[in-house]
């Protein structure tokens, strides 16, 4: 679809100079969007998550009339067994990201410097995933044949195998842009391909696995569809945690413990994305686009 | 170049291809294969052998129209968040688009929801638009008199709302990319079409929007194919209802598969993979297309 630029994320360009009234209102249109689009719900989320459970039956805007959402989280965190959660989360995403970049990484390298008809069609292949939905009912039945059922390891394979596609398409991308110059100064010293890659190669694609690194997160993060077919009841991650509490009855009426678990669970990538959102910005709109 | 196969071996070896298409093979196409196969056989889980059925499955699902009702759900609900998200993103490109403080801290409060769990995004609207929830009391507030729209109980328009909320998540990312294409669009054409009479108007609309046509490529295709495959907003929204009005395919798939109808869910997972297969191509060509002409 497209190809990023090697390097370099979009460039600042001056933006071009928009004088008169309208130039002059748009400030307060934007607060005035920005209030009740944004505000409103994140609002809500935080001000519920600070009540008390009778405050909290029917959710409104109005303030708690005495905060608690520090109670409200400790409470969550202690029965609605986050720890465990939190580490099934960090058990399934973390090798996930790892392997998902780094044989998606490995197999671009190849896809973008053979010009083969093979190769053409492996790479159509490949990237076929990046729109055809994953056949979620038959995979649990091939965990259940390869004896992965409801284990993180099936989880993680299954995680992989959807998203090498992604990562696919924007490495290879990538790669195609990085001048072969720099390959070959390595091999004259005598590189064998496996340095070459990862000596040479990997290190000069930081910025789009920067990217797909981000991508990744937010998807396997969040994921309950997925994991709800492949560990659903074995294995705890935070949106199935969510999930399951939210659907029985142990949580109804219970919206202000609902909202305290939505905070807990959105913190990491809230805290993640603050310390480094201007690298994540360019690094996702360097790539889509060019 | 390489020159030839054999140097290319040396240096680019095929093994390196190995470790990702074994994964894919296992993971991604053999669950696919499966699908054709399985899909035509009586799997549940309430008998211990299976049986080839034919399309059995598929009459039965054709005949209580749940085929045609859930597929044409998936699809209105695709085309509208398709449309939905790329009208929100783009106007907020536009508006955006000047690298002032405000607009800075605007673009950043617009991509918390892309980080939000998509499954408390529903939760949160659910709140949000209950019959006793913020937005009629909000309402109430505002007009002074009790208003008790039922927003989620409608069989024609909670499915737009549905759309309008998963176009809200994830109209922050269509946002970035609409910005970097109108970044990488140079100001001396803009600046040439102003010194030829253009109002800003028309600078707009005829030279520097037809050059957004890579952006809004990714945005329409990623949109519309990802909430062709969309659950969660859906099913923490709504569960589906009233009446199953909401029921995409993937809820269905779920709510089959919980009732231990195996068979029915992977016939339902294979049209929604033949479905979203046809769609894209003929998608994703119409657009390119439009790019070439430009």
């Amino acid at each position: 679809m497209t190809v990023p630029v090697f390097g370099s994320a979009a460039r600042h360009t001056r933006p071009p100079v928009v004088r008169g009234l309208a130039a002059r209102l748009r400030p307060f249109a934007v607060v005035a969007l920005v209030v009740p689009v944004m505000g409103v719900p994140l609002w809500l989320v935080v001000a519920t998550a600070g009540k008390s459970q009778g405050e909290a039956l029917s959710p409104d805007l109005s303030p708690p009339s005495d905060w608690r959402l520090w109670e409200n989280l400790v409470q969550v965190w202690q029965q609605g067994e986050v720890p465990a959660a939190f580490l099934g989360s960090l058990l399934v995403v973390a090798p996930s990201v790892a392997l998902v970049l780094t044989f998606g990484s490995m197999a671009s390298w190849i896809l973008a410097r053979r010009a083969s008809r093979l190769n053409a069609v492996l790479y159509a292949l490949a990237i076929s995933g990046i729109v055809l939905p994953p056949a979620v009912v038959t995979i649990v039945l091939l965990l259940r044949q390869l004896g992965l059922a409801g284990s993180p390891v099936g989880m993680i394979g299954v995680y992989v195998g959807i998203y090498l596609s992604t990562v696919i398409f924007f490495v290879t991308g990538f790669v195609r842009t990085v001048p072969l110059s720099l390959e070959e100064a390595a091999r004259m010293d005598g590189a064998g391909p496996v340095r070459v890659f990862f000596s040479v190669i990997l290190p000069l694609l930081r910025p789009v696995l920067a990217t797909a690194t981000i991508l990744i997160c937010l998807y396997v993060w969040n994921d309950v569809f997925y994991a709800f077919f492949v560990i659903g009841g074995r294995l705890d991650t935070l949106p199935l945690n969510l999930f399951q509490v939210a659907n029985a009855g142990l949580y109804l009426d219970n919206w202000h413990l609902i909202f305290a678990y939505i905070v807990l669970m959105s913190l990491p990538l809230l805290v993640v994305f603050a310390v480094a959102q201007r690298k994540i910005i360019s690094g996702i709109t360097g790539g889509a686009v060019k | 170049m390489e020159t030839t196969v054999r140097t290319a071996g040396r240096t680019h070896p095929m093994w390196f291809l190995v470790p990702a298409f074994a994964i894919l093979f296992v993971f991604f196409f053999l669950p696919t294969l499966f699908n054709f196969v399985y899909a035509f056989t009586d799997w549940s889980s309430f008998k211990s052998e299976i049986r080839y059925t034919g399309f059995g499955n598929f009459a039965a699902l054709l005949s209580d129209g749940t085929l045609f009702a859930a597929l044409r759900v998936t699809v209105v609900y695709a085309v509208l968040v398709a449309l939905f998200q790329n009208l929100f993103g783009f106007g907020l490109a536009v508006l955006l688009e000047q690298d002032t403080w405000l607009n800075r801290a605007a673009r950043l409060a617009f991509l918390v929801p892309v980080l939000m769990s998509a499954l408390a995004v529903g939760y949160v609207f659910q709140a949000l638009l209950k019959p006793d929830g913020s937005l009629n009391g909000l309402l109430s507030a505002l007009t002074g008199q009790q208003v008790e729209i039922a927003w989620l109980g409608s069989t024609t328009w909670t499915l737009v709302l549905a759309a309008v909320i998963h176009a809200w998540k994830w109209m922050g990312l269509s946002m970035l990319i609409y910005l970097a294409g109108l970044k990488t669009i140079p100001e001396d054409v803009t600046e040439a079409a102003r010194i030829d009479g253009a109002t800003p108007w028309q600078a707009f609309w005829w030279v520097r929007f037809p050059l957004l046509a890579p952006a809004v490529t990714f945005n329409v295709a990623t949109a519309l194919l990802g909430s062709m495959n969309g659950f969660d907003i859906v099913q923490a929204l709504t569960g589906g209802g009233p009446a199953r009005s909401t029921e995409i395919l993937n809820i269905f798939i779920y709510r089959t598969f919980g009732q231990g109808l195996f068979a029915q869910a992977t016939t339902m997972s294979l049209v929604l993979f033949l479905v979203v297969a046809l769609l894209a191509f003929p998608v994703i060509r119409v657009l390119r297309k439009r790019e070439d002409i430009l």
